[in-house]
């Protein structure tokens, strides 16, 4: 579905990412896990055309979308939860969803779905009028992917969804990816919280100051004492 | 349906409204100095109103308005005067020759993330006025004619454009026919451009630019989308303005006034159509009251120290303050305090619920409160 080859990105002159390949298939879930600065961002930001790569090649369901421009991106099916929820804050839950749909024209598809997520998210339902800068942080997290799905992806990126929440919450978060995954969501999960991520995927990609230096299937990277020691705390 | 109904309830209103003050016109209630500067409200609420939608709704600060209201003036005067222009045209073409200056400034300025804009047209305002002081030479070098009559009339200004109205004595009430509706057409044409899908996109850029791209928004395209009919509509203000005043000069589009029109969107709430139209209103009566009535309490003030503390010293009047500066400050002084006590505005984001207001039982108000 996703095929990444040799992709290259700066800052200026920090070279972030060095030659980065990978693919994510249609159905599964992907992790990339690492520390903080090891580029897990820039890859969802160039993925999404906020960043221009210096080389390399991106293709998202057959086609090349290196060049393409952000909302071409969105509309093709490529969504990102951006890391820190980043809901509109002074605006209403239900004009957030609304706005979630803004590429669509389907009146009646996107009511449809506008029900949909908040039958899968009861509470944004009961806080639909309220202002979005007023819900807790797992709130607003169901709300940010909540109006990604509004835009209809075929593949997911979250970025961080655990950022910031308590445990409890982290899983219920981790339990809706997984249920929207098995609805026929492909997800691209970047994680900092490796011991759940590895938990909920199918395969998984270690990133150390942009290179991975790991992969494989999640369950065997869980294992594996390289990550156990860097990432799960021995 | 419910943007239908508040749409025409808007229009209802803004006739009721009409109506009546062509009645007190009529019966000679409202004299036409209060009618000269219910025109200048309205002036200024459309600029107002203009620079809300870039800055207060799309979030990106613009500080050249009195700019764009220049070369709306000065194209609608220009046309006016030299070309010999209907009214009507030429206050379309005022309008959109603004807005293609927004354009230029805004296609290379609007890619860039940050507050470029507000420089940008910062220097916009201050390169115009330089440029209309000096267009007449320019030409006259173009054309390599040094006796062509100008077409700004440079520092002198441009002079004798016709009115609204012949008669000059009657241009007042002939102004206010045409700003008012315009005005009132300008009100209805952003607030439902906000209700849109565009207009929550443009709130979406305001609020988080990431997350905006994020759900397909185009950020150029819709920035610069907006800009543009902000700047059509300053243009349309400044369009107005020339027949009104008839008489058009540099000076009068300064960075003061740029900041004047900050001031209304700021106090009125940034995003907040019809605080802006509140604060425009006050505002200009405010500026207008201080300025005649300073200068009658600075008199009064020094006539009652005599009298009371020096009676036997120096007779009554012979010396006198003038207190028209003072009343900059006791502007300022207002504003200050508005804003310590209502730091989002008068409105903040929110809307005066004339449609809930107009359509709903008081009984029944509680109830629908959200």
């Amino acid at each position: 579905m996703l095929e990444v080859t040799n992709l290259h990105v700066y800052y200026g002159a920090i070279h972030a990412l060095h030659g980065v390949n990978f693919q994510v298939n249609a159905g599964e879930i992907v992790s990339l896990i690492g520390a903080n600065g090891a580029g897990k961002t820039t890859i969802l930001h160039t993925l999404s055309a906020l960043i221009k790569p210096k080389e390399g090649k991106i293709s998202f369901l057959g086609s090349p979308i290196t060049a393409s421009s952000p909302e071409k991106i969105v509309k093709a099916g490529l969504v990102q939860v951006p890391e820190g929820r980043r809901v509109f804050a002074n605006l209403t839950v239900r004009d957030n969803l609304i706005l979630g749909a803004y590429t669509r024209k389907d009146t009646a598809g996107v009511a449809h779905d506008l029900d949909s997520v908040f039958g899968r998210f009861p509470r944004l339902r009961e806080r639909s009028r309220q202002v979005a800068g007023t819900l807790s942080g797992g709130e607003q997290q169901m709300l940010a992917i909540g109006r990604a799905l509004m835009t209809r992806p075929k593949l997911l990126l979250l970025d961080e969804p655990s950022m910031g929440l308590a445990p409890l919450l982290v899983r219920e978060i981790f339990n809706i990816i997984t249920e929207i995954n098995r609805e026929g969501t492909t997800v691209l999960l970047v994680e900092q919280n490796a011991h759940m991520a590895l938990g909920i995927s199918n395969r998984a990609y270690v990133l150390e100051t942009g290179r991975f230096v790991l992969q494989g299937k999640a369950g065997e990277l869980a294992k594996s004492d390289e990550v156990r020691k860097a990432y799960l705390g021995g | 349906m419910k943007n239908l109904r508040s749409t025409l309830l808007i229009f209802v209103v803004a006739a009721l409204g009409f109506g009546a003050l062509q009645a007190l016109i009529v019966a000679e209630i409202l004299d036409d100095y209060t009618l000269q500067i219910l025109c200048v409200a309205g002036i200024n609420v459309l600029m107002a109103l203009s620079l809300n939608l870039i800055s207060g709704f799309t979030g990106q600060l613009a500080l050249g308005h009195a700019g764009f209201m220049a070369v709306g003036a000065y194209t609608t005067g220009v046309l006016l005067v030299h070309a010999h222009w209907l009214l009507f045209p030429a206050l379309v073409a005022g309008g959109l020759m603004t807005a293609l200056f927004g354009l230029l400034i805004g296609i290379p300025t609007l890619r860039l993330r940050g507050d470029y804009l507000a420089i940008v047209t910062l220097g916009f305002g201050e390169i115009i006025r330089v440029a209309i002081n000096n267009f007449d030479e320019i030409l006259r070098w173009a054309f390599n004619s040094p006796d062509m009559v100008g077409w700004t009339g440079g520092p002198t200004g441009l002079s004798g454009i016709p009115g609204y109205a012949t008669n000059i004595m009657v241009n007042n009430p002939a102004a206010f026919l045409w700003i008012y509706p315009i005005v009132v057409l300008s009100v209805v044409l952003v607030m439902n451009l906000i209700r849109s899908s565009h207009g929550r996109a443009l709130v979406a850029i305001r609020e988080d630019e990431i997350s905006a791209q994020a759900m397909g928004i185009n950020l150029f395209g819709m920035k610069l989308t907006s800009f543009t009919i902000s700047a059509f509509l300053a243009g349309l203000g400044g369009a107005l303005y020339a027949p009104f005043i008839g008489y058009l000069s540099p000076p009068g589009f300064d960075f003061l006034r740029s900041v004047f029109f900050v001031i209304i969107v700021v106090l009125g709430g940034m995003g907040s159509i019809t605080g802006t139209v509140i604060a425009g209103i006050g505002l200009t009566f405010l500026q207008e009251f201080l300025r005649t009535s300073a200068k009658d309490a600075g008199n009064g003030l020094v006539v009652l120290i005599q009298q009371n503390l020096f009676p036997s010293t120096i007779s009554a009047g012979a010396w006198s303050v003038d207190l028209v500066p003072l009343s900059q400050v006791l502007f300022g002084l207002i504003l200050i305090l508005l804003m310590i006590f209502r730091p989002g505005g008068l409105m903040g984001t929110r809307e005066l619920p004339l449609t809930r207001w107009l359509t709903t039982p008081w009984w029944r108000k509680k109830e629908l409160l959200p």
